[in-house]
């Protein structure tokens, strides 16, 4: 046996393990598994819940129980998964976490995928021996993106981790011992705090602590309204997900059925948001190539991440003249839908209009009420937003058989899309999207290797250079809004050579994005996600933004040519300094 | 935006956090030099500290300002009550004497200083003086062998001085 090779023995079975960092996951490896509510594989071990325990025999016949999580492996151990020991242990935790727990299973947003009411079930608790409590702490309803609710809470620590590794630590442990609470500063409301809205707290908690904000019921009343004419679009990484819910593999494109399940289920027109990714592209290109040119407020942000853009507003407020004015994919269709829909459908009236979007993320929930997004009429451009899992319920409670349902296309005019638009997806897709229109813009000709590899890859941080004919070009590339502090201070400090910055706060991009399907335990999904919207982009018909038809047809007939005055009027927007509006501003 | 109603100098702040460089790992120290000026920890001083230092956040400034029995988050009165409730004190009648004090002060379970701001109420796990069991302190004054009218007498009298003033 070679030194880097070692092996160690799960249930008597020889098993090989190198450079895993902990013994849970070589027993993942060998096809085995412990339950646990706090490991996270992309999240650092913290050993909160004890329920992944297992017993360890070692070469001297020592044996011990210890937490598989935080153990690293070595060579030669025995490893016993259920053992009378850990088994009763388990059952132990699991019994002692709902005498604390809020016991209202039926009505809670998670039941059916909360982890403890599983492994309750698995462990065959069918008796709590401690009383129920009857002290419950208020429910925190405020934030447009994320429900806390604390009476739910197992403190297991994933969303604390997840906040302080992925953004900036929003979410603490407060108190301690009994009382022991995770929320924000001193228990504030989410939507007065610095919270951006990412949704990654709700996508790691394995209970209803913290749930994404459901406007479904809303959604439906409108629908099954028949005065309303309800429009829907969807965003790119919704395609490559939504599969998941129904069976199918992660990384599948369901583009077409989303669309047939979307016209099943009772929304009248159905649009793709892809296709405002690549109005996005020809605005945002457009606008990147005019400010190289005069030098003014590079590096240019993105500014597609309402996550990231409201970071910028409340941390760095002194730096939003870098975002790009463009609206994100989503506000742009918003006002396209709003403004064009009317002259092209003609039963559809500015007054029946009810516009939702389907979205990977928490945070394009509140990006819909920014106030930059009100109408004349008082009125959101967007009225509601639904993620990805909170669709996939709407298509299950409409007895839609989804994996079988036969695809259709999207509506027109605001349908068709390119590879440059479904790639928006994934962290470097605007980058890449963007490099493929710029160059078109700044050389006059096409550029002909479309995919620029190092732009790829849901690792946080890509920098990448760029030659259009003589132009030379640096781009960055990161995801986690951790990263992107770093960027801001780079150049604060002076010291940053680029001139494009693509962020996005969730890891990996909108593939993992907060509203996804949940997928806790297996890192690998985020990688197949970004692999299916890669293989939409070759095997579309299109794979720049510029060369759709449809994009082409609404600059001819509407808004004239990118940066135009109708296209800022409608596509673009402002920041505002949110600073003063929450506590972290004490003492400015 | 103001979460207490102390009015904080941050320029004090501002030197503690250079006294200590704006690391993180001399948070504790931080935060007794904040307590030390204000006898307790205002809201708005530990979200500035959360904002100040690297790698701190306002809710991870809190979560070690509720960790540590040694910081107050509430204001303290002109008049520390401290009750030593360890063992020697417990068994001679600390209890007693704390209820006692509830009483007169109108400070209900949970509450901590009285509603003119003269007094607050804590309890402590040992003094060092269990000789002297049960013992009370004020401010700096310990007073030995308390009984329930004892500590009546005392706080009457502090009552009167605050009255005449």
């Amino acid at each position: 046996m070679t030194e880097d090779k070692k092996s160690l023995f799960i249930e008597g079975k020889e098993v090989e393990f190198t450079n895993e960092p902990n013994l849970l996951e070589v027993i993942r490896k060998a096809g085995m598994n412990v339950p646990t509510f706090c490991y996270r594989p992309d999240l650092t071990s913290f050993g909160a819940c004890r329920m992944c325990v297992v017993e360890v025999e070692y070469p001297n016949g020592r044996k011990m129980i210890n937490s598989s999580c935080t153990m690293p492996p070595e060579a030669g151990i025995k490893v016993k998964l259920n053992t009378e020991k850990t088994r009763r242990i388990r059952k132990t935790v699991l019994q002692l976490l709902l005498a604390n727990h809020d016991r209202k299973c039926l009505t809670c947003e998670r039941s059916g995928n909360c982890e403890l009411q599983q492994y309750a079930e698995e462990y065959g608790i069918t008796d709590i021996p401690y009383a129920e409590k009857d002290d419950f702490l208020p429910v925190d309803h405020s934030s447009p993106s994320i429900v806390r609710d604390a009476n739910k809470c197992i403190l297991c620590g994933a969303c604390v981790r997840a906040c302080s590794e992925y953004q900036h630590s929003v979410l603490g442990f407060a108190n301690r011992g009994s009382k022991t609470l995770v929320q924000p500063m001193n228990g504030k409301p989410l939507a007065n705090s610095e919270c951006v809205n990412c949704g990654q707290c709700a996508a790691v908690c394995p209970t209803g602590a913290l749930t994404i904000n459901s406007q479904i019921e809303k959604v439906w009343k409108e629908i099954t309204n028949p005065e309303k004419k309800v429009v829907v679009q969807f965003a790119p990484s919704v395609r490559v997900a939504i599969g998941e819910m129904f069976g199918l593999e992660p990384g599948v494109n369901s583009t077409e059925k989303i669309n047939a399940a979307l016209r099943a289920i009772g929304f009248d027109l159905v649009f793709d948001t892809n296709f405002s990714a690549d109005l996005t592209i020809m605005e945002e290109a457009a606008e990147f190539v005019e400010r190289v040119k005069s030098g003014k407020n590079l590096p240019l942000f993105t500014s597609c991440c309402p996550a990231w853009v409201r970071y910028l507003e409340l941390e760095h407020p002194d730096m939003k003249e870098h975002l790009s004015t463009c609206k994100s994919p989503q506000g742009m269709m918003g006002a396209i839908i709003r403004e064009y829909v009317p002259k092209y459908y003609e039963d559809i009236t500015p007054e029946n209009l009810v516009s939702v979007s389907i979205m990977p993320c928490t945070a394009k929930k509140y990006e819909a009420t920014r106030e930059q997004f009100k109408m004349e009429n008082g009125k959101q451009e967007i009225d509601y937003v639904l993620t990805t899992q909170e669709l996939g319920k709407m298509i299950k409670s409409a007895g839609i058989d989804f994996k079988n349902i036969e695809g259709q296309p999207a509506d027109t005019p605001f349908g068709k899309y390119t590879g440059a638009g479904t790639i928006f997806g994934v962290s470097g897709g605007v980058a890449e999207a963007a490099a493929r229109t710029a160059y078109n813009m700044v050389t006059g000709e096409e550029l002909k290797d479309v995919v620029i590899n190092d732009m790829r890859g849901t690792h946080r941080v890509k920098t990448v250079e760029l030659d259009l004919k003589g132009t030379k070009i640096k781009v960055k590339i990161v995801n986690t809004l951790k990263e992107a502090e770093k960027c801001l201070r780079e150049i604060k400090e002076g010291k940053a050579d680029y001139q494009l910055l693509e962020v996005m706060a969730c890891p990996g991009g909108c593939i993992n994005g907060g509203g996804q399907p949940l997928s806790h335990n297996d890192s690998n999904i985020k990688e197949e996600r970004a692999q299916g919207l890669y293989t939409d982009d070759a095997t579309g018909q299109w794979r720049k933004s510029h060369e759709n038809p449809e994009i082409i047809d609404l600059y001819k007939n509407h808004l004239e040519k990118p940066n135009s005055h109708k296209a800022h009027e409608l596509l673009h927007t402002s920041y505002s300094d949110k600073r003063k509006d929450c506590y972290i501003s004490a003492g400015e | 935006m103001s979460g207490s109603n102390t009015a904080i100098d941050f320029r004090a702040i501002d030197k503690i956090l250079e006294k200590y460089e704006y690391k993180k790992s001399y948070l504790i120290a931080m935060l007794q030099a904040v307590q030390e000026i204000y006898k307790y920890l205002p809201e708005d001083a530990m979200t500035y500290i959360g904002e100040k230092v690297d790698e701190l956040s306002p809710a991870t400034v809190y979560g070690v300002a509720t960790f540590y029995a040694q910081f107050s988050l509430e204001p303290k009165g002109k008049y520390e009550i401290k009750v030593c409730d360890g063992t020697a004190c417990h068994v001679r009648g600390s209890m007693p004497v704390l209820n006692a004090i509830r009483n007169k002060l109108d400070l209900k379970e949970g509450k901590l200083t009285s509603d003119d701001g003269l007094f607050s109420l804590e309890t402590v796990s040992c003094l060092g003086a269990c000789g002297l069991a049960p013992v009370v302190m004020i401010n700096d004054k310990v007073h030995p062998q308390m009984t329930s009218d004892a500590i009546s007498i005392i706080l009457d009298t502090l009552l009167s001085e605050e009255r005449g003033q």
